[in-house]
C-alpha cells in the first residue's frame, strides 16, 4: 500500500470500530471485573480495597470445591473426546475416499448448527427416568423398573463429550488427512506392527491437531453453563454456576467478579500451556 | 491401518462397528428431539401414542401448539430482531478489520490482532458479566457526574446485541480476512487505472468479489446469535430470546411444544447451514 494523507485517514476510519469495540466491549469490561473483584462494601455505596474476595473464595470449602471440580471434569471430558474421537477422525481421514469421506465428514458438523439447548433437550429425553434409554432397558429384561439417568456427573460427561466432538474431529481430521499414506505402509514396510505405526507415525504427526482440538474442548467444557445445569441438576455444582448464583441470586457482583476472573486465569493458564507445550500460536489454532 | 494393508476381517468389522454407533450417539439426541414433536402426548417421553400435529398447530390449552403459544412466538420474534441487528453490526464491524489487519501497516498491529482473538478464549458467561458489571459502572458515573440515568444500558435488549457482537465479530472478521487475502490487489489498480476513485473501486471490485464470504459470515453471525444462552443469560432483561425462554420451559418440564420448536430450530438452521456451503461452494472457486 502506498502511503499518503488520503491513507492514514483511512486508516483511522478503519481503526475506530476495532478500537470502540475492542476496548469498550472486551478490555474495559474485564479490568472493571477486575477492580470490582478487588473491593469490599463496608456500607451502603462506600467501597474499600481488598482482597477479602479472593480470601473468601479460598477459606470456604464449597468455592473451591467446586472449582476444582469444574477443571478435573473438564480435563477428563477432555481426555474423553480425544479418545471417542480419534479413532472415528482416523477412519474418516484415512479409511475412506471420495464421496463416503466428504459425507461422514459433513455428519460430524450438523449438530454444531444446532442450539446446544436443543441438543441437551434431545439428551434429557434420552436419558430421563421415562426416557428413551431406560425404556429400552427394560424392553431387554436388564433392569426391573424405570431407570433415572439424569442429574449424575456420567450424564454431564455424556453430555461435554458429545456437545465437544466437533471441535475436535475437525482439527483432527484436518491433520490426519494430510498424512501421507506411503509413511505408513512404510512403517509396515519396515517391520512395524499396527501399535508401533500409530505410536511413531499417526500420532506425531497429528500433534498439532490434538493439541488444538484439546484446547479448544477443554476451554468450552470449562465455560459452559447448559449441559451441566440441564443434565446435572441442583447438584451439578459447575463453577459458572457459581458465578450465575452471585449475580443474578445472591446480587453479590464483588464476589461473583472474583470468581469470573479466577475462571478466565484458569482458562488462560491452560491454553498457555497447551500452546507452549504443541509450540503453536493462538492464531494458528482458531483457523 | 489403510486401506492398502490387509487386516483381519473381525478387526475391520469392529472398527466399522465402533464407526457406526459413533453416528447414532451423534444423532440420537437430534432425532429424539425432532420425533417427540408429534406425539399425542402431554410429555415428551415413551409410550408413543400417536402422531398429531398438536404441537405445531394446537389452538387451545393444554394442547398449545408453537404457533399459537404467544409466549414462544414472541421470543422466536425477539430472537430475530437481537440477531439481525448483531448480523449487521459484526459483519459491518468485521468487513472493517478485514481491511484494516489484510491492507494497512501500523505501530501494534500484531498485538491488536491477539486482542481480536481475545473474545474466542473468554467463556461466554464471563464475557456477560464484565459487560453487566462495565455497563453498570458508567450508569452509576453518569447519573453521580451528571444525574441522568441510563436505562438503555440496563440489562435488556440493547445489552444482549451488544454482548453478542462482542464475540460474533471476531469470527466474522476471521471469514471475511480470509477471502480478502485470496484477493488480487491488481483487480483494483485495474480499476483505479481506468479511472475509478478509491471508494468506487473497492465498492464495484472489491466488495462484489467478498460477497459470498460476506453471506456466510452474516449467516454464522445470525445462527450464533440467535443460539446464543450463556452471554445473554447473564445480559437478558424482561424481553427474553427464544433460548432463555426455552429454558425457563426445560426447567419447569414441558409439553412436546418444545419439540416443536426445537424441531423449527434445527430445520433452519440446517437450511441456514446448507444455504451457506452453497454459497460459498458456488463462488469460492472463482
Amino acid at each position: 500500500m502506498k502511503a499518503g494523507p488520503p491513507f492514514r485517514l483511512g486508516l483511522i476510519l478503519l481503526l475506530a470500530p476495532i478500537v470502540l469495540w475492542l476496548s469498550l466491549l472486551v478490555i474495559l469490561p474485564h479490568i472493571d471485573m477486575l477492580l470490582i473483584s478487588l473491593r469490599v462494601r463496608v456500607a451502603p455505596r462506600v467501597y474499600e480495597t481488598s482482597l477479602a474476595n479472593y480470601v473468601e473464595f479460598f477459606t470456604e470449602p464449597l468455592y473451591w470445591n467446586t472449582f476444582a471440580r469444574t477443571a478435573i471434569m473438564s480435563v477428563t471430558a477432555t481426555a474423553m473426546t480425544l479418545l471417542i474421537a480419534f479413532p472415528v477422525s482416523y477412519y474418516i481421514a484415512k479409511m475412506l475416499r471420495g464421496r463416503t469421506k466428504n459425507l461422514l465428514f459433513l455428519l460430524c458438523l450438523v449438530p454444531f448448527w444446532v442450539s446446544e439447548l436443543v441438543r441437551t433437550f434431545g439428551w434429557m429425553i434420552l436419558l430421563r427416568e421415562t426416557g428413551i434409554v431406560s425404556n429400552l432397558l427394560q424392553w431387554a429384561g436388564l433392569t426391573a423398573g424405570p431407570v433415572e439417568m439424569l442429574y449424575n456427573d456420567a450424564a454431564i460427561m455424556i453430555g461435554l463429550v458429545y456437545t465437544s466432538l466437533l471441535f475436535m474431529v475437525v482439527p483432527l481430521v484436518t491433520t490426519l488427512d494430510s498424512l501421507d499414506d506411503s509413511l505408513i505402509e512404510a512403517g509396515y514396510d519396515l517391520g512395524g506392527n499396527g501399535f508401533a505405526v500409530m505410536r511413531t507415525i499417526v500420532v506425531p504427526h497429528a500433534m498439532p491437531g490434538i493439541a488444538s482440538g484439546c484446547i479448544v474442548v477443554f476451554m468450552l467444557t470449562l465455560g459452559n453453563y447448559l449441559t451441566p445445569i440441564l443434565l446435572g441438576g441442583k447438584d451439578s455444582l459447575w463453577f459458572t454456576d457459581q458465578i450465575y448464583t452471585q449475580f443474578i441470586t445472591r446480587f453479590n457482583w464483588e464476589l461473583g467478579s472474583a470468581f469470573g476472573f479466577l475462571l478466565l486465569v484458569l482458562s488462560s493458564i491452560i491454553v498457555w500451556i497447551g500452546l507452549r507445550l504443541s509450540g503453536q500460536t493462538l492464531s494458528e489454532s482458531v483457523k | 491401518m489403510i486401506p492398502s494393508i490387509p487386516q483381519p476381517r473381525a478387526f475391520r468389522v469392529t472398527y466399522a462397528a465402533y464407526v457406526a454407533l459413533f453416528f447414532v450417539y451423534l444423532m440420537a439426541p437430534l432425532a429424539v428431539a425432532a420425533a417427540f414433536a408429534f406425539n399425542d402426548s402431554m410429555f415428551p417421553s415413551l409410550p408413543w401414542n400417536g402422531f398429531t400435529l398438536d404441537w405445531f398447530v394446537g389452538d387451545a390449552e393444554p394442547r398449545l401448539g408453537v404457533f399459537h403459544d404467544g409466549a414462544l412466538t414472541e421470543s422466536i420474534g425477539i430472537s430475530a430482531f437481537v440477531a439481525f441487528w448483531v448480523t449487521v453490526l459484526a459483519v459491518g464491524v468485521g468487513l472493517s478489520n478485514a481491511f484494516l489487519f489484510e491492507r494497512q501497516t501500523f505501530p501494534f498491529r500484531n498485538l491488536l490482532y491477539m486482542l481480536m482473538l481475545a473474545p474466542l478464549v473468554v467463556p461466554g458467561v464471563i464475557l456477560g458479566i464484565s459487560i453487566l458489571v462495565f455497563s453498570n459502572s458508567i450508569i452509576n458515573g453518569i447519573d453521580n457526574a451528571v444525574g441522568v440515568e441510563i436505562d438503555a444500558l440496563r440489562p435488556g435488549l440493547a445489552l444482549v446485541v451488544l454482548g453478542q457482537f462482542a464475540f460474533i465479530t471476531t469470527i466474522t472478521t476471521l471469514v471475511i480476512s480470509a477471502r480478502l487475502r485470496k484477493f488480487d490487489l491488481s483487480l483494483e489498480e485495474a480499476a483505479l487505472n481506468l479511472g475509478a476513485t478509491r471508494m468506487v473501486a473497492v465498492w464495484t471490485v472489491t466488495i462484489p468479489y467478498l460477497k459470498p464470504a460476506l453471506i456466510g459470515a452474516g449467516i454464522v453471525a445470525f445462527l450464533m446469535s440467535f443460539e446464543n444462552f450463556n452471554t445473554t443469560l447473564m445480559l437478558v432483561g424482561s424481553d427474553a430470546p427464544l433460548t432463555i425462554t426455552m429454558y425457563d420451559r426445560l426447567r419447569e418440564g414441558s409439553t412436546p411444544a418444545l419439540n416443536a420448536v426445537s424441531l423449527m430450530l434445527m430445520v433452519v438452521s440446517g437450511a441456514l447451514a446448507l444455504l451457506s456451503v452453497f454459497v460459498q461452494r458456488n463462488r469460492g472457486g472463482r
